[in-house]
């Protein structure tokens, strides 16, 4: 039986295709400005990848800030419940999953099924997001994907107080023009990043095992600060990006499921 | 998709619209009459200006800074020129619009803004006991200006000193508006007034309790329209009146079963004022078949309480029907003080616990599936410990979505995301969006 999750996010659509409950294909690339082209196409993509037609699909869940955006989807699903029953099918033993895309972060608690007990999200305001370090990398005049690594470098806890973007790009302009290194400013800004996701997570109770989901958790150096910040381990999956997804098309496949037939 | 249950709008609506458009336009048109213009807030002792006459007109401020919210275009320009004339961005939302209408010189309902006779207020908040002393100023600085102070503590901790402290302060109140109207003050009025308060109050809270039933015959956006009365005018006849009227269709509608979601299946309650300029969330919200059959907030700021002896929540008992004496002007004050300080909206401005109390009492007792709480960057007052009483709520377990916005400034409102918010605590209590 095929089904498909879907997840059109603020930043990148992401697609897993499910051969009876297993992973078979996947995309995802830049949503751009026509998401329905891009989730169709990579829909599509994903598809050819687990050597399946559209015509076979049983059913397919879209989920994300797009998600109505996807003509195919049978049913939507929020962000927060394919977040908790994405994790729960990669690490079933997570109670408290934290999220963090380009433009939101979440921390849900789950139970032993991966049911959402409690969840909260991030404000209006890009400080608790993805969306934030891209921001700061730009200060910095570095790639995004080098922030990370050079944090792990940094010697020296530097204090960043913002908890807004805007003004956290000043102080980053402050730190530099102090001759701060390189490597601490990148610690200094996965740390605030950090400080602001798990003063979320803390309202809903965090409960071991933490899973973090989303493109964020690629970061190194932001799992190390979030780490650093709750006093416990973070499982981080493989493809955490992919996870929403997963968890829709894991919906998809029990409706269909239930629906019986192949 | 057919209805669960029949609905059908309220009969006293356009009554209550009058009533409404009548407050405003009897504040505008006062002094062609000969009559008297005060401002103050909706906490004063509103009771008190009676005795001056009947041509003594109110204009409350917190329902007027709503008000101006809900017009989103206007309030901007109300909010900018309250920050251009150096004011903080972060004080009382309602406080800003207000200023900003005097600053403009214009009132939400047309025309200038027209300038009060006397200013009558008491210091519920920080931010009531600054709010007309600027506006005062703002005004010109000749507005005659009086202030109570009600900081005694919560009603469990109430005796005979606290009481008479405020009863003092009103006593000398009455000298006072006697000598800044050159009016002479009816003690007959007062008493009149206090009586209608009690009366319009405890029948409110009537209202509110037949909600307890399923389906729910009011919905949260709908009584705001409603309780409103309390806060502009709870010591007018015609209010008491109008809760008369309306208990007696609601209690109609509960035998007819009629509801005000005809798709009800989730009852949820919200918390402190809503982000005025966004209440098409409530409509969002019955997509899901989900009543919000109301608050603390609408349910205790118009509505007095008592524990009943079965434990339920009810009306509280007028002091006329206590047997409670009011033959004169110091027993009526005293009667008036003893029936505010028991508001239940009053108590947890001293402690959040309080509030706990009441909100778990109120999700029990209407059967609620969940609760949504208002964290209100535009009410300091009213907001004070919510994140507190979402951990007590959640002990008592019920599940809590929380979210951020401002009564007053709509800037401080993400609809998108509230909505999105909405879908996924519906989707935690099991509810789907409901077939069209």
């Amino acid at each position: 039986m095929i089904t498909a999750g879907i997840d059109i996010g603020a930043k990148t659509v992401k697609v897993v295709v499910l051969k009876d409950g297993k992973v078979a294909g996947k995309a995802i690339d830049l949503s751009g400005f026509d998401q329905r082209g891009t989730s169709d196409r990579l829909f599509r993509k994903a598809l050819a990848e687990a050597g399946a037609d559209i015509k076979d699909v049983r059913m397919i869940v879209a989920t994300g800030a797009g998600k109505g955006e996807f003509p195919h989807a049978n049913d939507p699903v929020t962000e927060v419940t394919a977040d908790a029953r994405g994790a729960n099918v990669i690490h079933p033993k997570g109670r408290t999953v934290i999220s963090v895309g380009a433009e939101e972060g979440r921390a849900i608690r789950t139970d032993a099924q991966g049911r959402v007990v409690d969840f909260a999200v991030n404000e209006k305001c890009a400080a608790g997001a993805g969306a934030f370090t891209e921001s700061m990398a730009r200060a910095l005049e570095l790639k995004v994907e080098d922030l990370g690594p050079l944090s792990l470098q940094s010697t020296n806890a530097v204090p960043m107080n913002a908890q807004c973007a805007v003004f956290a790009e000043s102080e980053v302009v402050s730190l530099v023009h102090a001759g701060t290194s390189k490597q601490d400013i990148s610690r200094a800004i996965h740390d605030a990043i950090a400080s602001r996701i798990s003063s979320m997570a803390r309202r809903i109770s965090v409960e071991n095992d933490v899973v973090l989901i989303g493109g964020v958790a690629k970061n190194k150096g932001f799992v190390e600060s979030l780490k650093r910040d709750l006093a416990t381990e973070v499982f981080v999956p493989q493809d955490p990006e992919f996870i929403s997804a997963l968890g829709a098309a894991h919906i998809a496949f029990e409706k269909a499921s239930k629906q019986g037939g192949n | 998709m057919a209805n669960k249950y029949p609905t059908e709008p309220l009969k006293v609506w356009d009554k209550a619209k009058k009533l409404r458009q009548d407050y405003y336009d009897n504040f505008i048109h006062a002094r062609e009459k000969g009559g008297l213009r005060w401002a103050g807030g909706a906490w004063a002792f509103d009771a008190v200006p009676y005795g001056l006459g009947d041509d003594v007109y109110p204009l409350t401020g917190e329902p007027y800074g709503a008000s101006t919210a809900f017009n989103g275009e206007f309030s901007l320009k109300c909010l900018e020129a309250t920050e251009n004339a150096g004011y903080a961005r972060d004080l009382c939302s309602y406080m800003r619009n207000y200023w900003g209408s005097i600053l403009l010189d214009k009132f939400t309902f047309g025309g200038e803004f027209p300038k009060p006779d006397f200013m009558w207020q008491a210091h519920i908040c920080c931010s009531h006991a600054k709010w007309y002393q600027v506006a005062r100023e703002l005004e010109g600085g000749k507005i005659p200006y009086y202030c109570v102070d009600v900081a005694v503590g919560p009603y469990d901790t109430m005796d005979e000193n606290k009481v008479n402290y405020i009863v003092g302060q009103l006593s000398d109140g009455i000298d006072w508006l006697e000598k800044v109207t050159g009016r002479t003050y009816d003690d007959n009025k007062l008493i009149e007034a206090v009586k209608n308060e009690t009366t319009a109050m405890s029948t409110w809270a009537e209202i509110c309790s037949l909600n307890k039933n399923v389906p729910a015959p009011l919905d949260e956006k709908t009584m705001y329209s409603l309780y409103v009365f309390g806060v502009l005018m709870k010591s007018n006849r015609k209010v008491g009146e109008l809760y008369k009227e309306l208990l007696a269709e609601v209690k109609d509608r509960v035998k007819r079963g009629i509801a005000a979601v005809p798709n009800e299946q989730c009852r949820v309650m919200t918390d402190t004022q809503p982000p005025w300029a966004f209440l098409d969330v409530f409509r969002y919200m019955e997509k899901f078949g989900c009543v919000s059959v109301g608050s603390l907030y609408t349910y205790g700021l118009t509505g007095m309480w008592e524990i009943k002896p079965d434990g339920q929540w009810g009306p509280k008992t007028t002091p006329m029907a206590r047997g409670v004496p009011m033959r004169n002007r110091e027993e009526a004050l005293r009667a008036l003080v003893e029936w505010n300080l028991a508001k239940p909206e009053w108590q947890h401005f001293y402690d959040p616990a309080l509030k706990t109390e009441m909100m778990v009492r109120i999700a029990k007792q209407w059967k609620l599936n969940g609760v949504i709480l208002h964290y209100n960057r535009g009410c300091e007052g009213l907001s004070l410990g919510i994140a507190e009483n979402r951990l007590g709520i959640m002990k008592a377990g019920f599940p809590v979505m929380t979210f951020e916005g401002n009564m007053g400034d709509g800037r401080e409102f993400d609809k998108a995301r509230t909505m999105s918010r909405i879908d996924s605590f519906m989707e935690t209590l099991g509810m789907k969006k409901l077939e069209s």
